[in-house]
């Protein structure tokens, strides 16, 4: 494995001022670790990847790695990303977006693109909260948990990112945790082998917006929830209905390898008479 | 047998004939009265080309795809009506900031709101210039003939590619919807991207180079790896809120376009040499208000006609000119006033308008009545 300062140089940019925008104790630097080296591992070149990102805290990821990338509106990404991938499908498209980003405002892009099965990598750094603009509660904020919006407890029900992308036909669906990064960095590498439309859940503590205001302590306190808390696919399924609590799955949910949406137009353009 | 190349054809379908000309291969739109026959059409014609057609979940995504196809080095298109167009407003806006080149086609129906789907307007052309928050520049295209929907639209790739920006090409939904016979030009001037002159290395996507060249904007994945955000950024595209980065940003975007009103500005003069009246019209109301010109010319007015065929950036300095030697200006259009204002704004002379936002065409008669109005 790629000695850690050397993995930094080859990816990070030289020529971007750090430091980055994100708060002692983020979990997105882990992810964006565990991107880079799934990415190293693949050995894939750096001028064949376009990284995509939305717009929060997650969105800022696109200016400090050196791919092609583009940083675009609040919730779209996935919009942008389907042209560039269908443009050019040599490209390996990923797409970095938080879960407000994704679910909320672009929860209509999320679903679509799962249905048209695209063929494009999506990471959802979930931090259930919306950090940037001051920790108001988003989709994925559980029941009673406080946000600046949501002062006397959040009242709405949580999206399940995992089963909303798999009801909605993306072809390879998985979670993990910043707390067990090194099981993240498979993870990104088997979303972005597949075809078609794959989803990576990276649940990821945001202590300042988050932890703070739910006293789940510092960002130790809140890795040590995920460690308690995330139990493997195969023995979630053990849990007797009902008797979960807290606790959710991680691993690979879904991994159907089915032909994308790039296969299937390549025969519209057949059947059209046109060169693929 | 003598060989016709004259074809009927509609103005949307004019539209999408012109934009496979201009070597579009990408599309993405969302379905909408009355411009759907461009997606219709291109449907069938770009798999042909190995193009891609792409119908997407709503507007706001159908010009984001065309955006991220952009910048992976495809032309790139979209269409739509006045409730899509106002969906687009924020990602017009990223493709402005951000100086990637694409066409959005807008067939104006009757507003605001959901309005008349089937009946024509021009309510969009205020939109159409400042529909996108902050300021930003704007090309603005307005068709008068089947033909010039097949021009002008390979015109808008031209000016899209020459200056990196979005254009629009505003049509109304009778422009959009009837039928003329054409002669498809054989040979128009296509301007496809440059070439960057420089190694990856010394790549400045968003320099301000003096005396303005622009820089030509490298797709994805050619070895140019380079960033693009909405917002403000310096020379080299990073997110920046230095003032004097944040001042070049924004002054090159609008400057662009301002240094070269020249290049940009199309109009028509239809006899206007030695009117005392001027018609300004655009769209289809300046095919009625030709008429309403030859009407006045049979009865001894001496009227003619200005038609801006780009009406953003307006072409207030030719207006301006033609001040100088009418009396009166008579502004007819499918709304309350938007382009008789910046007439007002551009010439100190009287000015008159013919408005109608039932739907329904101005006819020659309602504007040949405003003439005989002033000039007793």
């Amino acid at each position: 494995m790629m000695r850690t300062s050397e993995t930094v140089y080859k990816y990070l940019r030289p020529n971007k001022k750090f430091p980055h925008v994100w708060c002692p104790g983020c979990g997105i630097g882990i992810v964006m670790g565990a991107l880079v080296r799934a990415i190293d591992k693949k050995g894939l070149s750096k001028d064949d990847i376009v990284l995509v990102s939305g717009i929060g805290c997650s969105g800022r990821m696109s200016t400090y790695l050196d791919f092609n990338t583009l940083h675009t509106t609040h919730g779209r990404a996935l919009a942008f990303a389907a042209g560039i991938k269908l443009a050019r499908p040599e490209l390996t498209v990923i797409v970095v977006m938080g879960d407000g980003d994704a679910t909320a405002i672009g929860g209509n892009h999320l679903i679509h693109a799962c249905r048209r099965n695209i063929d494009i990598t999506a990471l959802i750094i979930n931090n259930n909260i919306y950090g940037m603009t001051g920790g108001q509660y988003s989709p994925t904020t559980p029941m009673d948990k406080k946000a600046s919006t949501a002062q006397y407890g959040n009242i709405e029900k949580p999206f399940d990112i995992c089963k909303l992308v798999e009801a909605c036909g993306a072809s390879f669906v998985a979670r993990g945790t910043t707390y067990r990064a090194n099981m993240l960095d498979p993870l990104i590498e088997k979303a972005i082998s597949r075809r078609g439309f794959s989803v990576v859940e990276a649940m990821a503590q945001c202590p300042v917006q988050y932890g703070r205001r739910n006293i789940q302590g510092g960002p130790v306190d809140m890795l040590q929830w995920y460690r308690d808390h995330a139990v493997p696919v195969a023995a979630f399924k053990e849990i007797p209905p009902g008797e979960a609590g807290e606790r959710f799955p991680i691993g690979v949910m879904v991994d159907l390898d089915e032909p994308g949406y790039i296969d299937r137009y390549k025969e519209i353009i057949k059947k059209a008479g046109g060169e693929v | 047998m003598k060989k016709r190349n004259d074809v009927l054809l509609q103005g949307n379908e004019a539209c999408a004939l012109g934009a496979l000309a201009a070597g579009m291969r990408f599309y993405a739109g969302y379905p909408i009265t009355p411009s759907t026959e461009i997606a219709e059409l291109l449907s069938i014609e770009l798999p042909k080309v190995g193009g891609i057609f792409i119908q997407m979940e709503d507007e706001i995504a159908s010009i984001a795809a065309i955006i991220g196809a952009s910048l992976a080095g495809a032309k790139s298109m979209t269409a739509t009506s006045g409730p899509g167009f106002s969906l687009m407003q924020e990602n017009l806006g990223f493709a402005a900031m951000a100086e990637v080149p694409c066409v959005v086609v807008n067939v104006m129906r009757g507003g605001p709101s959901t309005g008349m789907p089937t009946r024509a307007s021009q309510g969009d052309v205020m939109q159409s210039r400042w529909g996108t928050h902050g300021d930003h520049p704007a090309i603005v295209l307005s068709p008068g003939s089947v033909l010039e929907c097949y021009t002008l639209t390979v015109h808008a790739f031209n000016l899209s590619e020459k200056y990196r920006t979005p254009v629009i090409v505003l049509m109304d939904g009778i422009m959009g919807h009837m039928s003329e016979n054409i002669k498809i030009p054989e040979k128009l001037e296509i301007i496809n991207r440059p070439k960057p002159t420089v190694p990856p290395i010394w790549y400045r996507p968003y320099d301000d180079i003096p005396g303005g060249e622009i820089v030509p904007l490298v797709p994805f994945g050619e070895g140019y790896r380079y960033h693009v955000t909405g917002l403000v950024h310096d020379a080299l595209g990073f997110p920046t809120l230095v003032p004097d980065e944040v001042n070049a940003c924004l002054k090159k975007i609008i400057y662009k376009i301002k240094n070269n009103l020249h290049d940009i500005i199309r109009i028509e003069k239809y006899l206007l040499d030695d009117a005392d009246i001027c018609i300004v019209a655009y769209g289809s109301v300046a095919r009625s208000a030709r008429e309403a010109v030859n009407m006045a010319r049979q009865e001894g007015i001496k009227a003619g006609m200005l038609r801006p065929i780009t009406l953003w950036p307006f072409p207030r300095f030719n207006l301006e000119d033609i001040g100088r030697k009418v009396k009166v200006f008579v502004v007819p259009e499918m709304n309350y006033g938007q382009v008789y204002g910046e007439v007002l704004k551009a010439c100190h002379k009287k000015v008159v308008r013919v408005t109608r936002v039932d739907g329904e065409l101005i006819t020659p008669d309602e504007i040949m009545k405003k003439i005989k109005e002033v000039t007793i």
